[in-house]
């Protein structure tokens, strides 16, 4: 079978005043109809990048990407984005904020009732009907994620990007968001590509994770297959030998193989030397 | 400020009524209206101390009460004016009709009224100006400022004209103005005067800078997670400045707008008195070439008028800006 989405040497070279910086080199990645990958790494490998791409939102440099057999160019609602910091429109209420989305892909092809319905239906698939007529402003952080996965999922993406979709939440709520998430993915069999920093949420919704190298020149060091059956249960899943060798392996690639060393932040030093001059 | 929060700010007072004061509202009757009217009452006091100590070639300077009186007066003479002008159409109705009867073949040519403008019609006047120049401004102000703002291109282009102009001041363009209005608005028949063209434009001129340059800093300042939604969304350009940054950009916008029509009510007097165009402006200045002994309370009712408009207007933006903008942590007092 063919991949649906194929990233082929995907490089991202940057211009910066001290000379071309290489973030991503020679990402290969096929990835099949609604499977559920994971990307994890350290913070500025390029994650986000490689998303962005994908999204179409930055052109890569070198290579390309090709879903479904048509080249990504621009970013467009078949590759529909769940942003980190939700970014729903605060001049509108929730339903209006899906109902844009809903407008501008299905425009031609639904009518008004129908419309509605289909804003309606995704809205209950996040368990935000109950307050559909609210506001941005009058909703917790997570009702906030919910409505923004709801205006992704309503677009009927071939593939949903998420940018680390849960990192501003509390446990608790990421894992009310999890779970929901699992639920839809378990229904519509969308295909997902999710960054994530967290461990135990890559390996709970992951069919593959997808292990990052440290820039510059970052690139794909591993993928793990995560073979744990679904539906999967959070809880169960404590125990189980195979979730428990995932977990352990992604932790080694992370902090054994590729070990951050985090230099002493240089502006900082400069104003410490500063500091002691004046004392 | 009052307008919207009347339940909570009629508390106080219908705790007073009951007997039933607490600390809080103690405080809140002295906020709203005890320190107000004490200010207000010790700069009255002040006022008419200074006032019995300045002599000018008009008379002693009006005290508060010099003022009340010539108050008065104006509203007087307004009504006088305008029982002269029923009366003058009830006269006119009967010379008509008596006509008529005699030769039912005349046409009958009806006149206006042409007795001078009261106080309140300069009132008037200056209202429907300011109003039109600020209209003007803003239609003008508002897409400019879009384009500029979305445009990098259209800024480096525009932004040196506006940092030359936006300094000037509405006397140096008066008599550009002026000129031009006469030489351009030629017709026999014409629908507005030239007076309120002048003033009109002379007002837009000076005003339009805060609106075009709060608009396009909100439109600028949109954040880059919502041009990313619009984006992904595909939204044509039309809908990306519709459903995105002119939203966006509202609250800023309403700033400027708000900034604009205080610029706009300053101006016009300044205007009206200079290019002697109808209106408050005018008013003003007549009475100080008039030169009588009552002249100096009326330019000084005339002075707390304008102040008082001009408050009003802001009060008015500030709701517009209240039921408008989605953002209501950006509406200042």
């Amino acid at each position: 079978m063919k991949a649906l989405l194929e990233l082929s040497n995907v490089g991202m070279k940057f211009d910066t005043p001290k000379g071309t910086f290489e973030a991503l080199k020679d990402v290969n990645l096929k990835i099949d109809a609604g499977e559920f990958v994971s990307l994890i790494g350290h913070s500025g490998c390029g994650k986000s990048t490689v998303l962005n791409i994908v999204a179409g939102l930055l052109q890569a440099t070198d290579g390309g990407v090709i879903l479904d057999k048509q080249e990504v160019t621009e970013p467009g609602p078949e590759r529909a984005v769940v942003f980190q910091n939700h970014s729903l429109l605060p001049w509108l209420t929730s339903f209006e904020n899906v109902e844009l989305a809903v407008k501008q892909v299905f425009k031609k092809t639904k009518s008004k009732a129908e419309i509605r319905d289909w804003v309606e239906h995704n809205l209950e698939l996040v368990h935000m009907a109950h307050a559909m007529h609210k506001k941005p402003d009058e909703i917790s952080g997570g009702m906030k994620q919910r409505v923004g996965i709801a205006r992704a999922l309503a677009m009927q993406p071939q593939v949903l990007l998420m940018d680390e979709p849960f990192g501003a939440l509390d446990a608790l709520t990421r894992a009310h968001l999890q779970d929901s998430l699992m639920e839809i993915h378990a229904q519509l069999g969308t295909t997902v590509i999710m960054i994530t920093h967290d461990v135990d949420e890559a390996v709970l919704l992951s069919d593959r994770i997808v292990m990052m190298t440290n820039g510059p020149s970052a690139t794909i060091g591993e993928i793990l297959d995560v073979n744990v059956p679904r539906p999967r249960d959070r809880l169960a899943l404590a125990d189980d030998p195979t979730f428990v060798r995932c977990r352990q392996q992604v932790l080694q690639f992370l902090y054994e193989k590729q070990r951050k060393v985090e230099p002493l932040p240089k502006r900082e030093s400069v104003k410490a030397e500063a500091d002691r001059k004046r004392a | 400020m009052v307008t919207l929060t009347f339940p909570t700010w009629m508390e106080p007072y219908r705790a007073l009524a009951t007997g039933k004061m607490t600390g809080d509202q103690w405080q809140a009757l002295l906020r709203q209206l005890i320190w107000p009217v004490m200010g207000i009452a010790i700069f009255l006091l002040l006022w008419q101390l200074a006032a019995q100590r300045i002599d000018t070639s008009l008379g002693q300077f009006p005290g508060p009460v010099d003022v009340w009186e010539q108050a008065g007066s104006l509203v007087d003479e307004h009504q006088a004016s305008r029982a002269k002008e029923v009366a003058f159409h009830e006269r006119q109705e009967k010379y008509i009709a008596a006509r008529l009867q005699q030769q039912p073949e005349w046409e009958p040519v009806y006149r206006d009224y042409t007795g001078a403008p009261t106080f309140f019609d300069q009132i008037g006047t200056s209202l429907i100006t300011v109003m039109s120049g600020f209209l003007l401004a803003s239609l003008i102000a508002i897409p400019l400022g879009i384009v500029i703002g979305l445009s990098s291109t259209a800024y480096a282009a525009m932004n040196p004209l506006i940092q030359l102009f936006k300094p000037v001041s509405p006397l140096a363009w008066l008599p550009l103005v002026t000129m031009v209005v006469s030489a351009v608005y030629v017709t026999d028949d014409p629908m507005v005067a030239k007076s309120f063209l002048t003033s009109m434009f002379t007002v837009s001129l000076c005003c339009l800078w805060p609106t075009l340059m709060n608009t396009s800093v909100g439109v600028t300042s949109v954040s880059q997670d919502l041009v990313n939604v619009s984006k992904v969304l595909r939204l044509n350009a039309l809908s990306h400045v519709r459903k995105i940054v002119l939203p966006s950009a509202l609250p800023m916008m309403f700033t400027g707008l708000r900034l604009s029509l205080g610029i706009a009510w300053m101006v016009l007097i300044a205007a009206e008195m200079l290019a002697q165009n109808p209106g408050l402006g005018k008013f003003v200045w007549d009475e100080f070439q008039n030169g009588s002994s009552q002249s100096l309370g009326r330019i000084m009712v005339a002075v707390i008028v304008i102040g008082l408009i001009g408050f009003l207007l802001d009060r008015l933006m500030l709701m517009l800006q209240r039921a408008l903008v989605w953002d209501k942590s950006s509406v200042q007092r």
